[in-house]
């Protein structure tokens, strides 16, 4: 997938950011953001997609689409009750 | 025209760099080519890792103190008062009081980072730590009083100082309570934020079955939102709740408003190039410590060969020549695991650690650092 229809509420940048980093900035932004917020997180580690996903699950949220940039990943999250 | 360096806080990558720095060029600060200014808030230098072994009885608060003055190279200007901004455009550095801004050609940041327990409701009124003199003295006299019950060692704030003293703390307080006959009357639980006991890797897979071995409950995917003193509950931000009866946490981190305010890091901790450590945002500034933003553990060793590079190459840019130095990222910790042994990892930006079996003569050897570290401040180890 390289393209979406989504947009995002909230972008949090965590390219260049070793592990695990883009998690901890996700988590530290899911903490006060209102329910129904997307967050787009922008990481460049690999390590990120399998590990959010695996947290959205375990936490109730939902990782609705990941786009492969030019040199980074945009995960979407949706944060909910 | 004599260039001027800055370097603000004493801590152990100021107090490194500046030694270091006036050493190499001290030729040039005799002939009144160059200028260090080290400023501090405070005339005390600080090593805090020091404070990890207070709530064992084992250091004081005290232990971990020298005066700046015992430690600074005599050619270093040393200045004692709190800065309260900097001006990249016009290259100066402000302060709290009546002292008049300082014009830097050179500005180095190294004012380490901040823990805000207040920043997670009902953290800093329900649960203890011991990042700093008071907390971790406060922190003795909580354990000392606890006979049975549920600790809890909670790791909320990352990154942190120090990698990995959150797993040196339970492990040592399952010692600490075995000594004194009473492990069988407390449980001990580790949470940590991602789906493993650590963010590296290797060090994860390490502590997992030695925590295991020690009795030692992880819960991961652990991240608390806020804390309930009252009925002395913590909540996670996905949705799971975990009562404790002693909550020893790993606070959350901040870096700077100086940081934030000067456009040098929206996060509080300075945009840097890993190599060469020059801020993203701003010409002639630098930093390194657990202030730099860098993709390695904000670690005191981490700070010492941060800041050894450091001088390198600023004593090259001061003397007119092409820098060459660069940091690669190297970090080395101990970690204590109790029962009078240790082990220790090293890496770089490349390369992730290898923690080898614990060992009486590692832990030995982290009590003997201790007390050399105070040549590391000085910059002669």
């Amino acid at each position: 997938m390289s393209d979406t229809q989504l947009d995002a509420d909230v972008t949090v940048n965590a390219v260049g950011s070793s592990c695990p980093g883009p998690m901890m900035d996700l988590i530290g932004k899911a903490k006060h953001v209102d329910p129904g917020t997307v967050i787009r997180l922008q990481s460049s580690n690999e390590g990120t997609e399998p590990d959010v996903a695996e947290w959205a699950e375990k936490s109730g949220n939902e990782l609705i689409e990941v786009v492969d940039r030019d040199g980074h990943w945009d995960l979407y999250v949706r944060v909910n009750d | 025209m004599t260039e001027r360096v800055v370097i603000v806080g004493g801590g152990t990558a100021g107090s490194v760099l500046s030694n270091n720095l006036a050493d190499e060029v001290a030729a040039e600060i005799d002939a009144g080519d160059v200028e260090v200014f080290l400023v501090n808030d405070s005339e005390e230098h600080v090593y805090k890792p020091t404070w990890l072994y207070v709530p064992f009885g084992e250091k004081t608060p005290d232990d971990a103190k020298r005066p700046l003055d015992d430690l600074i190279n005599r050619r270093v200007d040393l200045v004692i008062d709190r800065v309260s901004g900097v001006d990249t455009d016009a290259e100066t550095v402000s302060f709290d009081g009546r002292r008049a801004d300082l014009a830097y050609d050179h500005l180095v940041l190294a004012m380490g980072a901040q823990v805000t327990p207040e920043a997670t409701p009902g953290l800093a009124e329900g649960g203890h730590h011991f990042y700093g003199p008071e907390a971790t003295a406060e922190l003795r006299e909580a354990l000392a009083e606890f006979t049975e019950g549920h600790l809890v060692m909670s790791v909320i704030g990352v990154p942190h100082m120090c990698p990995v003293a959150p797993l040196e703390f339970p492990l040592m307080a399952d010692t600490w309570l075995r000594e004194r006959g009473l492990r069988e009357d407390v449980d001990i639980t580790y949470t940590y934020p991602i789906n493993r006991a650590h963010g590296i890797e290797s060090v994860a897979e390490w502590a997992g079955p030695l925590m295991e071995a020690r009795d030692i409950a992880v819960e991961t995917f652990f991240n608390p939102e806020r804390v309930d003193p009252d009925d002395q509950v913590v909540h996670t931000v996905e949705g799971r709740e975990l009562s404790y009866d002693l909550l020893v946490s790993i606070p959350p981190h901040d870096g700077s408003d100086i940081v934030r305010d000067a456009g040098l890091g929206d996060d509080g901790w300075v945009d840097v190039d890993p190599a060469t450590l020059e801020a993203t945002d701003a010409e002639n500034v630098y930093a390194l410590g657990d202030i730099a933003d860098l993709p390695t553990s904000k670690a005191g060793s981490a700070a010492h060969y941060a800041a050894t590079s450091l001088a390198d190459r600023l004593a090259s840019v001061v003397r007119g020549e092409r820098p060459t130095a660069e940091y690669d990222g190297k970090t080395v910790c101990f970690i204590e695991s109790g029962d009078d042994e240790a082990t220790y990892i090293a890496f770089d930006y490349e390369a992730e650690p290898t923690p080898k079996p614990p060992s009486k003569l590692i832990h030995w050897s982290k009590l003997g650092y201790n007390q050399s570290y105070w040549l590391t401040a000085r910059g002669v180890l």
